[in-house]
């Protein structure tokens, strides 16, 4: 229960004696300011050559010379349009509906314009297909104005022309020697127009092959449903649908079979009615999934087989044999499998495991249960590679026999663990084009570079599910001389209408089914009245891995793991490392470490113990870790950094791929090692042997900033036997002071030492964070992040605490650490087995901890600190409930991020634009395309903070106003509430009484961070319930 | 101003009378043609792509009925068919209609079936009017403004070289009387030397002290004002790359300054037109009135007719059509807000109703455009304080007026107490 527990961010706080974790509570500034440097020591002082009349005559020069040039303004253009475009209002943004399809990310969004310059991704909220644009959609905006861009069609390193680049290739595509063939390898093309394309192009060139890669393969997920059910597609679970979850290793709110689950399964979370679903999850790695899961199971990769195997036996009653599980983990699996069957169809089961037989072992589990989840009909069709066929290639074109390679989205020199292989294989073929936006790792190493162009500036067409089509529609005009790789497919089919046409061609003969062509482009999306049935026959694909008839059986013999084995991961920010030139993305701190700039292997503390690997926090609170060379198979990545990761499995390591690219991208961005020579065979679990280095990393982790000063706890939360049993107070108990004796509530305006302002007339904005559907994957971060114009600060003023994100999504571990919780588990320890290891977990908390994602931004407090210590108030409140800040006004003593209890304050350093120290997009003109222009750019020496999006409130207003009506509830949106898939986070103006947010603000639930501090906060929390009650 | 138009006026009435005068002498042959009705007829419904003396969208049409009897010998109903249907007309196979038509670029002229034939007979008397004689500047008149000014200076002058002669007549009479006291032996009184008057004063340190301060005081009263100017741009008048009247446009042809500035309405930005929107009028308007070109150059030293020039580089127009090859006009933005600043026009434009002129000043009287308006913070934050919230028909502020100004108790609510005050509505 929420006040015996407690919380702590980073291993460190454990520590009962740490200085830093003092150090760090004392100081709002960690990093002291450099006076020294700047003033200089004695000794310096008096060998320097200025004397103390050389340093007035320069101070007086300087200060004459700056108010002569203060006096003249600059002369300002302004250049109107020739003929102005009809759509275009100068300062009106406009909307356009279209789809993110990239080979791994797939969403339907919507882009806001501003004079035609993309500057904002938006959730299309009329879409109910999977999923809602994530952390990498949002900034994958920043890819469009890329400085590093291919800006035109490239031979060998000199730009060409296209009408060169065209004959050229056209010429030398019909001309191959006989019996080669051209191959097309290209990301995965859910897109009909696009497979029909290549149809065509296959017919009049003949001998064409065309091999889809994904980088991050699901290749076995995908062999499973081919086997199964005879169309290449994955089953299509909605966890809204499910009362019991059991996940093995399935990271299904990360990447998980393309993923876009999350909305889903944050909709099942939210108690309603005293239920809510439950979710067990057994896995390796720490992942957002397991921090979000009511009961988590760590346990090794080859012990996940074996859990699989075993849930299903106890499930279906098969015995599916394998060796014993560890008697805690067997215990687990046993409950779980009995949950399930209690669940019967309310339940489903996913896994992770790159396993053929593992996938078919949950696909017929999920049959069995009849899983109301479980949706085998509507194919996702977001990953379609295929493993086999790849490594087919790779030898066939070692082996000379290709004529003519033509990659598209894909970078298989960086993401293939053969990568030599398949460079000595591309020296060997005749041609080589790669369509690509970037002279990266593969197109740099290919004769032409096909110069493609972003998508935001590109056609196209999308079938992600099975009878769920989405448009994809340019949004500006081609930045350079781009091509897209159908246009040229076009071209080289002889084929002279636009892709555009092309297309409309396909979706009126093939998919509208005489709807309206513009429509669909107008709405982004379309869906099919009848969704196609898939035969539900077995047929045998040579090209694919079959399962065993039994797949059970030989899942739980395959299930041989070694000493340490490793699990290769992607995370939120990164994902297959096609965006690593993205600083939005690299700033992201990652969700569970907290870590930034980097990826890192994961260690249980125990393991770090045993092999000497340290975790350590120096003066400033910046983290260092120790490095370790890590060898699968011979390949050995030396100099990988170190973060010990609670919760991490013992006997397994984690480490994520997308990290240490070198190609097309700034030095900055050059960041981490490289896994994917790890990747090998395309599984992502390898065994590992790491041995220790010298040397220490200084991580960018952002875990120990803003720290609470103390107040300690932030988090409430309670589990649902509680939450349905008890009354409010006991779960969610009102701070209360003595007032003449008296226990009173804080609440109460008799303890109030403020007066109260009058906020019932006109707006009140209240925010609602549900801690139960807030699921940490960052979306939010991001779009405030490009609402907002926040700057990117880079890796070493990250690691001084000077992260300037507006929005952080706190990330606590917490474990039972009251007497009772111990009680109750010693009473529940049953055997020799069980005892041993339970003992040994009562006594490292950090072994499993629960986790809480707590975003926090500007809470707005009615009663704020910061603002009555402003000495030239620059920060004030406004009745809207904002708490405005007046950059221009605020001279930068920085009192008001010291006497913010909440620590979300920002200060800027630094100038970060147009300064080349921080050489990320706000330093040079492209970049600066993307920046709001309704928000002010702030300059160095300002303070800044959340705003509530003010810029978005007070255009809804104006709108209002200009229509004359009132405001409708939904209409208020902030960039995160607006970006958040989960609905965790909900906006809304609490004086319209039949509004969302005002039933919110007053739900059972509902609480403010540090009440008992008396500051009011227009930010409102709704107390976490985890369902860890047993069913 | 007036008196500019009071000229015009009583010269196009005079010109109007000649014309009547020759036209009544001259057009006995034919029908009786009202010509002032004529002209307004013309402007309405033909100016838009006919002119007199020079070819436009269709051609110039001075004397058209005279020149298409003798030459194409062809009558008054022709033209009447042409003018009501000229697509029957060509239809129905005629030759000339068809070789103007194919002349014209396959053009179809608009079809008019609702002028009558008096209205015909009207505009064709208007063509044949001989073109009326060009405004012959009143040189009296000017002679008459600028007297007044030739004669306060001889005036003064004139005094001036008599308190000249005076001065030295008191000179030269002192220093007779002087040399007759000399020459009588009287001794003029010596005054006694007494300390000088400013010795005086520094000896005085109470004095040296007041005048200190006031001096000091002083001299930061004016640099306090200096420095709080820097940065205003108040009457900021740049020269602009074409020169554009507004005095012109929004005063003597009171064109409204959203038909213009359109987006003033709906965006935070009023807009500096899009060129295609000068093109709007200007493809038909090609050259100032006469009158009016006479007066720039007289008075502002500029030639209308070469801006308009100027216009049809940019945007590529070369009397007939559009040659595609443009240039953007490098305006010189006159109203700079701060970045930091955010204001929005639709607010105080569509919400407010309030006028332009309200902060952009006499625009139509400005020939060239200059900032009226401080635009300082200080200066909203007045308007705020004094302007009430146009709530009426407002659906929007209905509640909200109504409890605030419960709460306030007042009639009409000021921007201010509607919350216009607070930082966060302009600084974000």
């Amino acid at each position: 229960m929420s006040s015996n527990k407690k919380y702590w961010k980073s291993v460190e706080e454990l520590n009962e004696n740490s200085s830093i974790v003092e150090t760090l509570q004392q100081n709002e500034f960690v990093e002291e300011i450099p006076t020294d440097e700047f003033l200089g020591d004695k000794e310096s002082l008096e060998s320097s050559s200025t004397s103390r009349r050389d340093f007035l005559k320069y101070v007086g020069f300087s200060t004459a010379a700056a108010s002569l040039a203060a006096c003249e303004g600059p002369v300002i253009k302004s250049i109107p349009y020739v003929v102005q475009p009809t759509e275009i209002i100068p300062g009106v943004a406009n909307y356009y509906a279209t789809t993110i399809a990239n080979g791994y990310d797939f969403a339907s969004i919507l882009v806001k314009t501003r004079e035609g310059r993309p500057i904002k991704i938006e959730n299309n909220t009329d879409v109910v297909t999977n999923g809602t644009a994530n952390a990498r959609v949002n900034a994958s905006i920043l890819g469009l104005y890329d400085s590093l861009r291919v800006k035109s069609p490239m031979k060998s390193d000199t730009e060409i022309s296209w009408s060169s680049f065209m004959s050229e290739t056209s010429k030398k595509l019909s001309s191959l020697a006989d019996g080669k063939e051209i191959v097309l390898l290209t990301q995965t093309i859910a897109s009909p127009s696009t497979h029909k394309l290549i149809g065509e192009f296959t017919e009049k060139y003949g001998n064409v092959r065309h091999v889809v890669y994904d980088a991050v393969s699901e290749s076995a997920t995908l062999d499973a449903y081919q086997a199964k059910y005879g169309s290449r597609g994955m089953a299509n679970y909605d966890f809204s649908k499910a009362k019991t979850i059991v996940s093995v290793g399935a990271d299904f709110l990360g990447d998980w079979q393309g993923g876009g689950f999350d909305s889903g399964y944050a909709k099942g979370r939210i108690p309603d009615h005293g239920k809510m679903s439950r979710h067990i999850q057994f896995e390796s790695n720490m992942s957002l999934t397991g921090a979000n899961a009511d009961e988590r199971v760590p346990l090794k990769p080859s012990e996940q087989r074996l859990a699989l195997a075993k849930l299903y036996s106890y499930v279906t009653g098969n015995s599916s044999g394998g060796a014993n599980l560890p008697g805690a983990i067997d215990s687990a699996v046993k409950a779980a499998a009995k949950e399930l069957s209690a669940a019967g169809s309310n339940g489903v089961v996913v896994t992770g495991i790159q396993d053929v037989n593992a996938q078919t072992v949950v696909l017929e589990l999920n049959e069995y249960l009849n899983s109301k989840a479980f949706d085998s009909k509507t194919t996702i069709k977001t990953r379609q590679g295929n493993n086999k066929a790849v490594m087919q290639l790779v030898a066939d074109m070692k082996a000379g026999k290709v004529g003519a390679l033509i990659t598209y989205g894909v970078n298989p020199m960086y993401t293939l663990p053969n990568a030599s292989d398949f460079a000595e294989g591309l020296a060997k073929t005749d041609v080589s084009v790669a369509f690509s936006m970037k002279q990266d790792e593969t197109s740099s190493n290919c004769q032409y570079i096909a110069a493609a162009p972003h998508f935001l500036e590109s056609w196209g067409d999308v079938e992600t599910k099975s009878g769920h089509y989405s448009m994809m529609q340019p949004t500006i005009r081609p930045l350079f001389d781009t091509k897209q790789f159908q246009e040229v497919l076009l071209a080289w089919n002889g084929n002279a209408s636009s892709y555009r046409d092309y297309i409309k061609e396909v979706w009126t003969a093939d998919i509208l089914g005489g709807e309206s062509f513009n429509n669909a482009v107008q709405n982004g999306y379309f869906i099919a009245e009848s969704s196609s049935e898939n035969s539900s026959q077995t047929v045998v694909d040579e090209t694919i891995e079959t399962p065993s008839t039994n797949a059970a059986v030989a899942l739980a013999s395959s299930a041989k793991g070694g000493d340490l084995e490793l699990s290769l991961y992607t995370k939120v920010g990164m994902g297959d490392g096609q965006q690593a030139n993205n600083p939005w993305l690299q700033e992201f701190p990652d969700p569970i470490t907290r870590t930034t700039w980097d990826n890192y292997l994961t260690v249980s503390k125990s393991d770090a113990d045993s092999m000497g690997l340290v975790n350590e926090n120096v003066a400033n609170g910046g983290l260092n870790g120790s490095y370790a060379d890590i060898t699968v198979n011979g390949v050995t990545i030396s100099n990988v950094p170190v973060i010990v990761q609670p919760g991490q499995a013992k006997g397994s390591v984690g480490l994520s791929l997308g990290y240490g690219r070198t190609a097309g991208l700034k030095s900055e961005m050059q960041t981490g090692v490289n896994a994917y020579p790890l990747y090998q065979n395309f599984s992502t679990v390898q065994n590992v042997s790491i041995s220790k280095v010298s040397g220490m990393h200084e991580f960018a982790c952002v875990q120990l900033h803003n720290t609470l000063m103390g107040r300690g706890d932030i988090i409430k939360e309670t589990t649902l036997e509680v939450f349905n049993t008890k009354d409010k107070k006991v779960w969610n108990k009102v701070p209360e002071v003595s007032l003449n004796h008296i226990e009173t509530p804080v609440t109460s305006p008799e303890v109030d030492l403020w007066d109260e302002f009058d906020r019932s007339i006109g707006h009140h904005f209240n925010l609602s964070i549900d801690l139960n559907a807030c699921t940490g994957c960052g979306a939010c971060v991001i779009a405030c992040h490009a609402e907002n114009n926040v700057p990117v600060v880079g890796k070493t003023e990250m690691r001084r605490s000077r992260d300037m994100h507006w929005l952080r999504i706190d990330r606590y571990y917490s474990s039972e650490e009251s007497f009772e919780g111990d009680n109750k588990k010693k009473d529940n320890i049953s055997g020799l087995g069980s005892s041993l290891s339970e003992f040994g977990e009562m006594e490292r908390p950090a072994d499993n901890p629960q986790v809480a994602f707590q975003p926090v931004m500007c809470q707005h407090c009615n009663h704020a600190p910061c603002e009555t210590v402003c000495p030239v108030a620059a920060t004030a409140h406004g009745r809207q409930g904002q708490n405005h800040m007046a950059y221009n006004r605020c001279v930068g003593t920085r009192y008001c991020a010291n006497n913010c209890p909440y620590k979300v304050r920002r200060f800027n350093w630094f100038l970060y634009n147009k300064n080349d120290e921080f050489d990320y997009y706000m330093n040079d003109d492209l970049g600066r395309m993307v920046l709001n222009p309704d928000v002010t750019v702030r300059s160095r020496g300002v303070m800044e903070k959340c705003s509530f999006c003010i810029q978005k409130t007070q255009k809804t207003i104006l709108d209002a106003k200009r229509d004359g009506r009132e405001i409708k509830d939904g209409e208020f949106q902030t960039a995160c509430s607006a970006a958040c898939g989960n609905s965790a986070m909900v906006f809304g103006d609490i004086n319209d009484k039949d509004s969302q947010i005002a039933t919110l603000k007053e739900d059972n639930r509902a609480y403010h961070l540090l009440e008992h501090v008396g500051t009011k906060p227009n930010v409102v929390y709704q107390t976490k319930v985890r369902n860890t009650a047993k069913a | 101003m007036k008196h500019v138009i009071c000229r015009n006026l009583t010269s196009k009435i005079l010109s109007l009378g000649f014309i009547i005068l020759l036209t009544v002498s001259t057009s006995l042959s034919a029908q009786e043609g009202d010509v002032a009705q004529g002209k307004s007829l013309f402007n309405a419904n033909c100016a838009a792509c006919h002119k007199l003396n020079k070819p436009m969208t269709g051609p110039a049409l001075a004397n058209v009925e005279q020149r298409l009897i003798e030459e194409e010998g062809l009558d008054r109903e022709w033209i009447n068919n042409w003018i009501r249907n000229s697509s029957a007309l060509i239809k129905s196979g005629d030759t000339y209609a068809n070789k103007i038509y194919n002349e014209w670029n396959q053009v179809a002229m608009n079809a008019f079936p609702q002028l009558s034939d008096q209205d015909i007979t009207n505009i064709l008397a208007y063509t044949a009017a001989p073109p009326p004689a060009p405004v012959v500047v009143d040189a009296g008149a000017d002679v008459i403004v600028q007297e007044p000014g030739i004669s306060n200076n001889l005036i003064l002058g004139a005094l001036a070289v008599l308190f000249a002669l005076l001065a030295l007549a008191l000179i030269l009479v002192k220093r007779t009387l002087n040399r007759f006291a000399e020459a009588k032996g009287i001794e003029t009184v010596v005054e006694e030397k007494r300390t000088p008057i400013w010795k005086a004063f520094i000896q005085n340190q109470f004095l040296v002290l007041v005048t200190a301060i006031f001096f000091l005081l002083a001299s930061g009263y004016f640099v306090y004002g200096y420095l709080m100017q820097v940065g205003i741009n108040q009457g900021y008048e740049p020269v602009q790359p074409i020169h554009y009247s507004h005095r012109i446009h929004a005063g003597d042809n009171a064109i409204d300054c959203k038909y213009c500035h359109s987006s003033a309405r709906v965006s935070k930005h009023s807009g500096i037109p899009a060129l295609n929107i000068c093109m709007n009028c200007h493809k038909a308007i090609g050259e100032v009135a006469a009158e009016t070109q006479q007066e720039g150059i007289k008075e502002y030293g500029v030639d209308y007719n070469a801006e308009i020039q100027k216009l049809y580089e940019a945007v590529g127009w070369d009397g007939t059509g559009y040659t595609g090859e443009t240039q953007p006009v490098k305006w010189i933005r006159i109203h700079n807000l701060p970045d930091f600043a955010y204001f929005n026009h639709s607010q105080h434009v569509s919400v407010a109703g309030i006028e332009c002129q309200t902060c952009h000043g006499p625009v139509e009287e400005m020939e060239i455009m200059y900032q009226h308006s401080p635009l300082t913070m200080g200066w909203c934050i007045n308007c705020h304080r004094e302007t009430n919230v146009k709530v009426k028909d407002n659906g929007y502020y209905t509640k909200i007026h109504e409890q605030l100004s419960k709460k306030y108790g007042v009639e009409q609510l000021t921007a201010a107490q509607m919350g216009g005050l607070e930082c966060g509505k302009c600084h974000y």
